[in-house]
């Protein structure tokens, strides 16, 4: 009995009490994703970033990156959520902020910031462009298409059964089941539920009534806790519809959705078109970028937006070296590219990008 | 002690030795006392401040007007999550203390006495689950599974008078209903009640079931007369540690439950009534200002909650004191 | 056996009636599976599920039935509570095994040298390790554990040896209303306390390892007392007095008699104390918060810890999920390991120190 106490204790010692990691060396160059050029950087610190879980993979594959051209550097990024995020950062507790919205312009005022110089207000970049899917399971059904209408009638409750003439209208080549429809929405507040219920609001003005909010308005159909949650109970149930990110669809259908005629799936390309073709937010400082999205826009345009938060001018200036930097490879051509690998993120189109790197830039 | 008496006297050599003895024991004694007077005492301050801090960040929600508070007016919001918690809770324990008992008496009394000692540490496996992977398990093995027979249930007594106020409604398409959070709740409370229960069952005093199975009384008469009347102060106490996790549980329910709004008593619809815990995890990462107070204060109705309901166990377990011959 | 007897109900003698074979009851049990199985054929629903549900509630009934008509009614009442009964733990045994299975089964793919030797410092998809999360986890529940069992044991001793009369007592009964209270704090609002407090303390957004710890020593202190308050109720009085016959002073007796009388228990307290935190999520997600790299220092920046390494690599994985998924089953198998080794050594501790008199 003891014997084997004891052989069973020495054994969970060895395997457990390494208390390096073998990806952890100082010179370390090993791993990461990025050709990045030699570790010749004399940048050091730590940076401490908060914000919107939804970009957290894009995250992740961002420090890894500039921490790997920039060993002297550690990035933390806690993905507790976007409103934390803002919270952390006006009370000086985050660096940066990421965000599914942009600071609104009441809310960006000189002075508000902890971290930032006195004189200095924030600045929002996009820096990461999402496509959110609707994502469906119904047995025999692989291809879906639906209009705007359809779409907000189904998930206002309008539309309860899978063979409703308005869904069989518009997918005459489907054998569309006597099937309750169980429509999935998110149960925790998010910038995802926002920029659906925008698109919904603003493009079937007709049947969804409600404003555009983090929280689901709408009473009835079936809640489930974050994007994975939603795919799980897409994927688990049957007659069930939900909407995601669309890099984390999983296994369940995705279906078009566009005006009729004009179906289009959740492709990056479609996505980085919409947001190339909606304007830029009026109001603002040039260097304070947030996308006003027109959710009529060629493309796809139920997409996500997330910003990056930062000082226009930091109180410590070594800290917005750090900030400027990270943020230069984060909207750079290379850095959109190794997210929409890792994330299946849309990456900034050219022009966007320009406005975007010169903003950045100019963080001090 | 006879070491004690003969340490050198440095501090006062001109005190006789007897006295001297004493006031060691008196330092010694009062020492110790003074230090476990003051872990008490150190635990009346958490508690304190855990308390102030619940109230002072409260206090801006329940005074502010209620149009101004972003989930709206505070009683009328908070009162759904409030009824939601106790009747989850409720139903969780319904399941699980009937299965508590019984598998505490499966080991204590029913089980051959040397397989009952694996036996419980294989349930109190079940406490070192986290609960994360409750709620993997829940949304991704139970609720999949339970669902057909929440159609059947629906279709069958669904309509009937009372039962409808139950299982009446639009059943949900994944199983992820109130019924199966409490299902959970239950699995995560029953090894906490079935450890205490366990230990309060085994200190049964041996005369009293030997006296019982002597009379003639057949097993199960025997733990009725001398086990069950000896054990439910305990069993109570075991309860309320479980109440307390079902109550307090966020993570898990976070994950599994799909919340609607309101509260009504219907167990297989996919818009159930949402607990207190569960609701503070999902909003707070996206809430600011107000909105964050308004969830803190949430948090003191559970608080003041759990103390209900600790309150009326202790009394309950006060009453049955009186009348169980047993001590 | 006396007075009038009505001529078919003779009242039996439990030791002289007729008794069932003992074969009787598996016969039983087979023959009602079969049964419920075939009903739920005809009728084309047979899900696994319900035939057990059906069979068993078959079971149960003619078991009954058959044992009243030939045993009479109070072996029948025992045969039922022993069915019932073993059905409860068959039951409890469910959801266990599907549990650590599911886990076990997901888990290995991962549960490899790379996973214990590696952090996720830049590590995007493949690959990645869970040990800068391990050491979190074992640095932070240490600490926990540092600051809860002092705290919970001496709190016990003093409700149980001090707490008996006089402004004591007041001050015990007080005391254990508020650890009662204390059990009940919901685990994610122990979370929000240790956030404020820390943010006041080390500045706005503080994440640290010793936050999180407070938060776990919130929700850790109660269980240590209550479990320990009833093993220290255990101790016979007769030891007690004994020991202070021969002139023993009371903090001795408590240190020398009454806590090695009841070590066992108590460190199956204290284990049980842990098991309860080691596995929480919520409060670690806003105090500790996570990192990918290695952090050994409670003290400044943030702490990954196992269940919130679980959590962000289940619900957030990557374009390709299966590496995120696989990791994140990997770490809650290896939660479960650690619990269980903790088990072991509570137990291997219990036995080393407990007096080895028997009863």
């Amino acid at each position: 009995m003891k014997i084997r106490l004891t052989a069973a204790l020495g054994l969970s010692a060895v395997l457990l009490f390494s208390a390096c990691a073998a990806n952890e060396t100082p010179a370390d160059t090993a791993t990461g994703s990025s050709e990045a050029s030699a570790p010749t950087s004399t940048l050091e610190g730590t940076l401490s970033g908060k914000g919107a879980s939804s970009a957290k993979v894009a995250q992740e594959t961002w420090v890894a990156a500039f921490q790997t051209a920039n060993p002297g550097v550690t990035v933390n990024y806690s993905p507790d959520g976007s409103g934390a995020g803002r919270e952390a950062f006006i009370a000086g507790g985050a660096d940066f902020a990421g965000s599914d919205r942009a600071l609104k312009i009441e809310e960006n005022t000189v002075g508000a910031f902890v971290g930032c110089a006195a004189e200095s207000a924030a600045i929002n970049v996009p820096i990461y462009v999402s496509p959110i899917a609707v994502i469906f399971n119904i047995e025999g059904v692989t291809d879906l298409n639906l209009t705007p209408e359809v779409l907000a009638g189904i998930f206002h409750g309008d539309i309860t059964n899978w063979n409703d003439p308005a869904i069989a209208a518009l997918n005459p080549d489907a054998t569309l089941p006597d099937l309750a429809i169980t429509a999935v929405h998110r149960s925790d507040e998010s910038g995802t539920t926002e920029n659906f219920t925008d698109y919904l609001h603003v493009a079937a003005a007709g049947v969804w009534t409600d404003e555009p909010s983090q929280e689901w308005p709408v009473a009835g159909g079936e809640a489930a806790k974050g994007t994975s949650g939603v795919v799980a109970a897409v994927t688990n149930g049957t007659g069930t519809i939900g909407y995601a990110d669309a890099s984390q669809a999983g296994t369940a259908s995705i279906a078009k959705v566009g005006p009729e005629g004009k179906f289009e799936a959740p492709t990056e390309e479609a996505a980085a078109t919409a947001v190339e073709n909606s304007p830029v937010e009026e109001g603002r400082e040039a260097n304070d970028i947030a996308i006003a999205l027109d959710r009529q826009a060629e493309g796809y345009p139920i997409v996500l937006v997330s910003y990056g938060i930062a000082c226009s001018e930091y109180k410590d200036a070594a800290k917005g070296e750090l900030v400027s930097a990270y943020l230069s490879y984060v909207v750079s051509e290379e850095g959109q590219q190794a997210a929409a690998a890792s994330a299946g993120s849309a990456p900034l189109s050219a022009t966007l990008r320009d406005k975007v790197v010169a903003a950045v830039d100019s963080i001090k | 002690m006879t070491t004690d008496t003969r340490e050198p006297r440095v501090d006062e050599p001109s005190s006789a030795p007897t006295s001297l003895l004493r006031d060691r024991r008196r330092f010694g004694d009062s020492l110790f006392k003074g230090v476990a007077t003051g872990s008490g005492t150190l635990i009346l301050i958490i508690l304190a401040a855990v308390a102030t801090f619940l109230v002072g960040l409260s206090i801006p929600a329940l005074t502010a007007p209620g149009d101004e508070l972003p989930y709206g007016p505070f009683w009328s919001w908070v009162f759904p999550y409030a009824a939601g918690t106790v009747w989850a809770a409720a139903l969780a324990m319904l399941f699980a203390v009937p299965v508590a008992i019984g598998v505490a008496l499966f080991i204590t009394h029913f089980a051959p006495r040397r397989l009952a000692q694996g036996l419980g540490y294989i349930i109190d496996l079940l406490a070192a689950v986290p609960s994360v992977v409750f709620g993997l398990w829940g949304i991704n093995v139970l609720a999949p599974m339970v669902q057909p027979i929440y159609g059947w249930l629906n279709s069958t007594v669904g309509s009937w008078p009372v039962f409808s106020l139950i299982f009446g409604g639009q059943v949900s398409g994944t199983g992820r209903t109130i019924l199966t959070v409490a299902l959970v709740l239950a699995v995560m409370c029953l090894p906490i009640i079935t450890a205490v229960t366990r230990e309060v069952f085994l200190q049964t005093p041996r005369l009293h079931e030997e006296a019982s199975l002597a009379l003639g009384a057949t097993r199960w008469e025997m733990i009725r007369q001398a086990v069950l009347p000896f054990g439910t102060p305990g069993l109570v106490s075991a309860c309320m540690l479980g109440l307390g996790r079902a109550l307090g549980e966020t993570m898990a329910v976070a994950m599994v439950l799909s919340p609607g709004a309101g509260f009504h008593f219907q167990l297989l619809t996919s818009s159930n009534p949402n607990s207190i815990a569960a609701n503070i995890a999902l909003q707070f990462p996206e809430a600011f200002g107000l909105g964050r107070n308004q969830l803190i204060a949430s948090g003191l109705v559970l608080f003041v909650i759990t103390l209900i309901v600790n309150m009326a166990a202790r009394a309950i377990v006060a009453r049955r004191a009186e009348f169980s011959g047993a001590n | 056996m006396h007075g009038t007897i009505s001529s078919a109900q003779k009242p039996r003698n439990i030791l002289t009636s007729a008794q069932l074979p003992k074969y009787t009851s598996i016969a039983m049990l087979v023959a009602s599976m079969a049964v419920a199985f075939g009903v739920l054929a005809l009728f084309e629903s047979a899900t696994g599920l319900m035939g057990v549900l059906l069979g068993s509630l078959i079971y149960l009934v003619s078991n009954y039935a058959l044992s009243a008509s030939v045993e009479g009614p109070r072996k029948a009442k025992d045969r039922l509570a022993l069915n019932i009964v073993t059905a409860f733990f068959i039951l409890a045994l469910f959801p266990l095994v599907s549990v650590i299975w599911g886990t076990l089964s997901k888990g290995i793919a991962r549960f490899d040298g790379e996973f214990f030797g590696s952090s996720m410092r830049n590590i995007v998809g493949e690959g990645g390790g869970a040990v800068h999360a391990i050491w979190g986890t074992l640095i932070i529940t240490g600490l926990a554990t540092l600051i809860s069992v002092p705290i919970g044991i001496l709190t016990a001793i003093f409700l149980v040896e001090y707490g008996g009369s006089g402004k004591a007592a007041t001050l015990a009964r007080l005391i254990r209303f508020l650890v009662d209270v204390m059990t009940g704090i919901p685990s994610i609002v122990a979370g929000l306390f240790a956030y404020t407090i820390f943010s006041i303390l080390m500045g706005p957004g503080t994440n640290n390892g010793l936050s999180g710890a407070s938060a776990l020593s919130v929700l850790m202190i109660p269980t240590v007392v209550r479990s320990t308050e009833e093993m220290l109720r255990l101790v016979p009085n007769e030891l007690r007095e004994a020991s202070y016959a021969l002139g023993v002073p009371k903090y001795r007796t408590i240190w020398k008699i009454v806590l090695p009388t009841s070590i066992a228990g108590i460190v199956t307290g204290v284990v049980l104390g842990i098991a309860r935190v080691i596995g929480e999520t919520a409060p670690l997600l806003v105090t500790a918060g996570i990192t990918a790299s290695m952090n050994l220092n409670p003290l400044a920046n943030p702490m990954a810890t196992l269940p919130v390494f679980v959590y962000y690599e289940y619900t957030t994985p990557g374009a390709d999920p299966t590496p995120y998924i696989d990791r994140a089953w990997s770490g809650a198998l290896t939660l479960i390991i650690i619990v269980m080794g903790l088990n072991l050594i509570g137990r291997l501790i219990a036995w080393k120190f407990a007096p080895k008199a028997g009863r």
